[in-house]
């Protein structure tokens, strides 16, 4: 309390917020990168032709979707472009990938995936296994996130349709060995399908040379528009389409394509190959300056998931006897973009499923922040989240009925 | 991003009388950890028997933070039988209203309140006043359940997961939201009876007894001859829809009556005794028949049995 009696306020005496925000959450969507923009603009003005038309407006729009597909095609690793199906974004990607591939398989009713995965993934196979009679193999990770590929090949059935993991967890960061549980799937004659929606751009890829049958990933998380994304489909992977009615990416997704955003997503494809240096180096460097300087300005924290086999931009970090809401009002309040695996945050009331599989226990999956990085960021801007962030840990736990005598009541 | 609002946010960013009052006459402690919200409240009495000071100390989000605040606010001068008034809706009506999942933070501030009211009576060995007695740590707020009836039932019973816990005591069987207090629970006991500080569990133990759900008697559907397709389709839609989501949970609903675009229908089972049943009422029922029925119906929830 101050002299005079009267309890300072959360955000009194925090250094003056930055003019611009400070966005610090890249794991759930990334800035378009203004290379992408000027790609798009003229394609939703100018040349906005359908591609299945007969002139030369579907011409160019034709032109444009196929230069894409190739450099997609290019960043994924892929043998050749028709392996590349564009597609609304990340959840159509795996929900095309795990029920196309049922579609094609009816007499197989088995599937294995993790009790981490995205809600694209998990919920998808929920519902399959609620409402369709599949039945599914959730496996466990341990306390660091990771997955022992021998899990996934004890869980395997003569009934087994499909594998799908995801390469990178969105909310630590975690690496699953892709290549690894490729090489079981395959011996066994089984379907792998990939969630790459948070590796592509933060890891270099080779799909051709990878024992994987699909990969989906999302524009928007690596600097392209929202709406678009690709789904990888291996040359002589069966598949059969969730939306018909069209010819369109050789009758595996009807609908006229998105050809501003395709083509966008093309050039951020490139952008990406470009920048993955930087991200595994200096965005690596400032992921790293900002986890050990507020591991070492505040007390009672950790760091969430294996630290040595992880994306680049992520870090999870749980501070102790408060709750994570809070927090990220605050850090908005101070100009800065974070997320939280806390309940309230959610709106379920349930903290989140990935630290909870992981075996943590409630005092540090509430009060978890997540904080993703891009090559957009700054070395200034993690210095001010290192400065201010110690102040509202601070405060929240003056207001916080836990502490290290009492965890709970 | 929650819509809070600026009363919220004020009481949240300036909290008000955060702390603990010094040799306090009334100490309530509600929530847990693993709830993700936690409350601990305490007053002291003036010698003209109002609060003099109520201060708090919240685990929780925004609005739990600035629901607590505003709860010491709206106590302090009143006498214990004016606070005891307050309700959930008061504190949220106070901050210009929660965001509809938040409102649980506005109860959290009641039972905060109740569990400290009840600890003054204890301390100073008077009788309860009888309205106090029902929401002292509570458990399961769905079947009003306390976390001492669920430690009892798993000591003297042995029980070993939530489904049992679940089938002796009812608690956890509604909206699920205290799994996870439940799990702890469990583990609690486990851990107390590993270490020989609980006893084994004896052997007979008589069944704790529990209450009856409200009957699932079926009425007959009463409208008048010329409503009948209206109601065929209202009955179709609860029956093929509406009825097995509330199963999912335990619950269910039945068709009471139809007049003047008002549907009467009863919940039972599990959501007949839920807090929440006007949110299922509200955000299920409703929307559902407004969509594929008529736009102008309201539904109406009949009187439990």
């Amino acid at each position: 309390m101050s002299a005079d009696g009267r309890q300072p306020g959360l955000l009194e005496g925090l250094p003056p917020r930055p003019a611009a925000g400070i966005y610090f959450d890249n794991n759930a969507t990334t800035p378009v990168a203004p290379e992408v923009v000027a790609k798009m603009v003229p394609l939703l003005t100018e040349h906005y032709g359908n591609p299945s038309s007969m002139h030369s407006f579907g011409a160019r729009a034709g032109d444009e979707v196929a230069v894409a597909r190739q450099k997609v095609a290019t960043f994924l690793g892929a043998a050749q472009p028709s392996e590349i199906v564009f597609t609304s974004g990340g959840s159509e990607g795996d929900n095309l990938g795990i029920v196309g591939t049922l579609y094609a398989l009816p007499e197989k009713r088995h599937l294995v995936t993790t009790e981490v995965e995205h809600p694209a993934v998990l919920g998808l196979c929920r519902e399959l296994q609620k409402r369709h009679g599949y039945d599914v193999t959730f496996l466990k990770v341990d306390g660091a996130g990771r997955l022992d590929p021998g899990d996934v090949e004890a869980a395997l059935r003569p009934d087994t349709a499909l594998v799908s993991v995801m390469m990178a967890n969105n909310e630590t960061g975690v690496l699953f060995d892709i290549e690894a549980i490729g090489k079981i799937a395959r011996a066994h004659g089984v379907v792998f399908h990939v969630d790459g929606v948070q590796a592509a751009g933060k890891l270099p890829l080779d799909l051709e040379h990878l024992p994987v049958d699909l990969f989906a990933i999302s524009g928007h998380k690596l600097h392209a528009a929202k709406g678009v994304g690709a789904l990888y489909v291996r040359k002589g992977t069966k598949l059969r389409p969730l939306i018909v009615g069209g010819h369109q990416e050789r009758g595996r997704r009807a609908g006229t394509e998105n050809v501003a955003s395709i083509a966008g997503l093309g050039v951020a494809c490139d952008l990406a190959t470009a920048g993955l240096e930087r991200e595994n180096v200096e965005v690596r460097r400032l992921r790293d300056r900002l986890e050990q300087g507020l591991l070492a300005a505040i007390p009672d924290c950790q760091a969430n998931g294996d630290p040595a086999y992880r994306l680049p931009n992520t870090t999870n970090i749980s501070f102790r006897y408060i709750e994570g809401e809070g927090i990220l009002l605050l850090l908005d309040r101070a100009g800065v973009a974070a997320s939280s695996g806390s309940a309230c945050t959610s709106g379920s009331l349930e903290p989140s499923h990935v630290l909870r599989a992981m075996g943590l226990p409630f005092t540090l999956t509430h009060g978890s922040i997540r904080f993703s990085l891009s090559r957009y960021n700054t070395e200034a801007e993690v210095d001010y989240v290192t400065g201010v962030l110690p102040r509202i840990i601070e405060r929240l736990r003056l207001i916080t009925p836990f502490n290290e005598q009492r965890a709970t009541f | 991003m929650w819509n809070y609002s600026d009363k919220v946010m004020d009481h949240f960013l300036n909290p008000r009388n955060v702390g603990e009052v010094e040799n306090a006459d009334g100490v309530g402690e509600v929530g847990s950890m693993a709830c993700g919200d936690a409350l601990r409240l305490t007053f002291r009495l003036g010698e003209d028997g109002r609060i003099a000071d109520a201060k708090f100390k919240t685990f929780g989000c925004g609005s739990a933070i600035a629901s607590s605040s505003m709860l010491t606010e709206m106590i302090r001068g009143k006498t214990l039988e004016e606070a005891s008034r307050v309700t959930n809706e008061d504190i949220a009506n106070e901050l210009d209203g929660l965001p509809r999942e938040k409102m649980h933070c506005s109860v959290m501030g009641r039972e905060a309140l109740e569990a400290a009211m009840l600890d003054y009576y204890k301390r100073q060995g008077k009788e309860v006043p009888c309205h106090l007695l029902a929401g002292t740590s509570l458990l399961c707020h769905c079947f009003q359940v306390t976390k001492e009836t669920v430690r009892d039932a798993i000591e003297r019973h042995g029980l070993e997961t939530i489904e049992e816990v679940t089938h002796f005591t009812k608690a956890g069987g509604g909206c699920e939201s205290c799994h996870h207090e439940i799990t702890d629970l469990l583990r609690e006991c486990q851990e107390r009876r590993a270490s020989g500080v609980a006893p084994a569990v004896p052997a007979g133990a008589p069944l704790i007894e529990l209450a009856p759900l409200a009957a699932t008697v079926a009425t007959g559907p009463a409208h008048a001859p010329a409503d009948a397709a209206i109601v065929a389709r209202i009955t179709e839609l609860l029956a093929t829809e509406i009825a097995p989501a509330l199963r999912a949970d335990g619950g269910d609903i039945e068709f009471v009556r139809y007049a003047d675009l008002r549907v009467h229908v009863r919940l039972t089972g599990s959501c007949a005794a839920c807090r929440s049943s006007s949110v299922t009422i509200s955000g299920l029922v409703e929307p559902r028949l407004r969509e594929f029925v008529d736009p102008r119906l309201v539904v109406v929830e009949v009187g439990r049995r």
